[in-house]
């Protein structure tokens, strides 16, 4: 599987980071080597071998459903980048 | 008494308990160590005032009895933890100026049981990296050099800053976290001794994600016994990591006899690379004898799905590590791009990600966006977990059939000069070929410094242990200390 120019902005765009288009050949060309690589492992029998879902034989642990925490508005807010009157503000979303 | 911060987390301990020297006398010697040694770049966020308030505390509580066995020792902190009120980015131009309101589970732990942070130290942008060159913070330069070659070298990576830190003698020893390598191929480069736990043992809250199913937090210090010291203060269930084990945690330390005679150590024989440099070789074929001269029994095993490690290791890894940094989107922490005039949410996402990620994080998380997408999923992610499925069975096989632990390098060489494999990924991705199956497979597995090579660089050895038998694994770690005899300390150039 090779991966074209048109293929590294489509996938630059699923991951939302901004490519420039000159960037996207050489890209491309990072994917390719790397997947290149990973080819290998059509060479491997995965015939009924479930795919592992955990590392250590154990279900994960449930808890309550209930509220452990809260009331840390400010603590919550504290870190972000752009914050008003108790919320997070970002750019207008609906037109 | 000179050079404090030169001791061992034990011999620190029985000087602390005895009252002959204080905790802020120790500290004082380290976070003067670390000032003097910037060259290194190791320690990215010095904390000298929490420090000697932490100093000050353990203090007071040695003097009153019955201290815990980390009170009072000087740690350097990996920038992956984060730490309540202090600069926590990962080295990643992302999470600039983020300071988190909580602390982690490992840091609370630790410092509960009295330890002091002396800083942040240094590592590859959200550990992804095996030479410390990927941080935002500039490259962490290896104390030792090839004799009187000037040549910066890596410290290894991503656990670089903790590496430089302990090799050079800033703090007596460091947190680390290990995803396909990242404590064991740093502690390697730089001869000190580094402990990735089993999966589960350490608490992964707290802890900047990198891939979950694989990031394990563990100690990076100057023995074994100090791994084993400080692991047993890490370890332990937490209700806030739901893969974290209720397992009771042991003293580790007391089952350190270095007594080893009937165990049975496998010698993998799919980790004899082409192309392996004959001073690895011959490490490997002395670490085997002084195992045997320890009383072990010594057997050739076969690990088939080895080759398939690594390839397998970049389609996991990048997966979980594409959906771990969604997060990183400009709203809640870190870094938000400028916006130009009529830009919306998906370019403050789209500027802001390009912006703040660096150029081999951003490699893998599209790689990992990649393997995920309609159509490829199958293809890449689900044929490497099946295949992941397949090298840990290959562990458990040999298990099975008696094996008690097995002997390997550590690294593929010894540490190389910064820049020299920076352009080509894929030659830097197998700087991990022998430990990354110990994540794919969740088990412990350990570095100890074995020797130099004939440039005067360390090397190191590592050990495969059973899940959850770190101590055991530990134990016959102690009893190739004991014989490799390595006490080679890199001469101060800093």
């Amino acid at each position: 599987m090779s991966i074209d120019t048109e293929t590294a902005r489509r996938v630059a765009k699923l991951a939302r980071i901004k490519v420039e288009e000159a960037d996207l050949p050489a890209l491309a060309q990072d994917f390719n080597r790397i997947l290149g690589f990973v080819e290998q492992l059509n060479e491997v029998d995965i015939e009924g071998v479930e795919p592992m879902t955990s590392v250590t034989p154990m279900r994960l642990k449930r808890r309550a459903d209930e509220v452990t925490d809260g009331d840390q508005q400010n603590k919550v807010l504290s870190n972000a980048p752009d914050a008003r009157e108790g919320f997070f503000a970002v750019p207008k979303v609906v037109e | 008494m000179s050079n404090l911060n030169a001791l061992t987390i034990a011999d620190a301990r029985e000087k602390l308990r005895a009252g002959e020297i204080t905790s802020v006398e120790l500290t004082e010697a380290c976070l003067k160590a670390a000032d003097a040694a910037k060259a290194l770049n190791a320690v990215v966020h010095p904390t000298p005032e929490i420090a000697l308030e932490q100093a000050k505390a353990a203090d007071a509580r040695l003097s009153s009895g019955n201290a815990p066995d980390m009170c009072g020792i000087p740690l350097g902190i990996k920038d992956l933890f984060c730490t309540k009120g202090v600069a926590s980015q990962a080295a990643s131009g992302i999470l600039k100026g983020f300071k988190p309101e909580y602390e982690s589970t490992v840091t609370t732990q630790l410092f509960d049981a009295g330890a002091v942070m002396i800083g942040k130290l240094n590592m590859d942008e959200f550990a992804m990296g095996s030479s410390n060159e990927t941080s935002v913070y500039g490259n962490v330069i290896n104390p030792w050099r090839r004799g009187n070659d000037e040549t910066a070298l890596t410290p290894g990576g991503s656990s670089g800053g903790s590496a430089s830190a302990v090799a050079a003698d800033l703090c007596l020893a460091a947190t680390g976290t290990d995803t396909g390598g990242s404590i064991r191929q740093p502690a390697a480069f730089v001869g000190i001794t580094g402990l990735k736990p089993t999966y589960g043992r350490v608490s992964r809250w707290g802890v900047v994600a990198f891939a979950s199913s694989l990031d394990q937090a563990g100690p990076m210090a100057k023995s074994v016994r100090d791994c084993a010291i400080m692991l047993k203060a890490m370890s332990g269930h937490d209700p806030k990591d739901s893969t974290s084990a209720e397992l009771a945690v042991p003293d580790f330390e007391a089952m350190l006899t270095g007594n080893i005679k009937g165990q049975t150590i496998g010698i993998p024989k799919e980790y004899r690379m082409d192309g392996m440099p004959e001073e690895i070789e011959d490490l490997w074929a002395e670490g085997r004898a002084m195992l045997e001269d320890a009383g072990a029994k010594i057997v050739d095993i076969s690990l088939p799905h080895t080759k398939y490690a690594l390839p397998a290791y970049y389609v996991v890894a990048p997966a979980e590590a594409s959906s771990n940094l969604a997060r990183y989107d400009g709203v809640r922490y870190g870094h938000r791009a400028k916006l130009s005039h009529g830009d919306g949410v998906t370019e403050m996402y789209e500027k802001t990600r390009a912006e703040g990620f660096g150029a081999e994080v951003k490699r893998r998380v599209m790689i990992g966006t990649y393997v995920l997408s309609a159509g490829f999923y199958d293809a890449y992610y689900n044929r490497a977990r099946r295949v992941r499925a397949l090298i840990k069975k290959d562990f458990e096989d040999v298990f099975a059939a008696g094996v008690d632990a097995i002997l390997t390098p550590a690294t593929p060489s010894s540490a190389f000069a910064l820049g020299q494999e920076f352009d080509d990924p894929v030659q830097m991705y197998l700087n991990d070929v022998f430990t990354v199956t110990v994540n794919l497979a969740g088990l412990p597995g350990i570095a100890v410094p074995a020797g130099l090579d004939m440039q005067g660089l360390p090397l190191g050895l590592q050990l495969i242990g059973k899940p959850w038998e770190e101590g055991a694994l530990m134990n016959v770690a102690q009893a190739l200390e004991d014989r490799a005899g390595f006490v080679s300390k890199p001469s101060k150039w800093w």
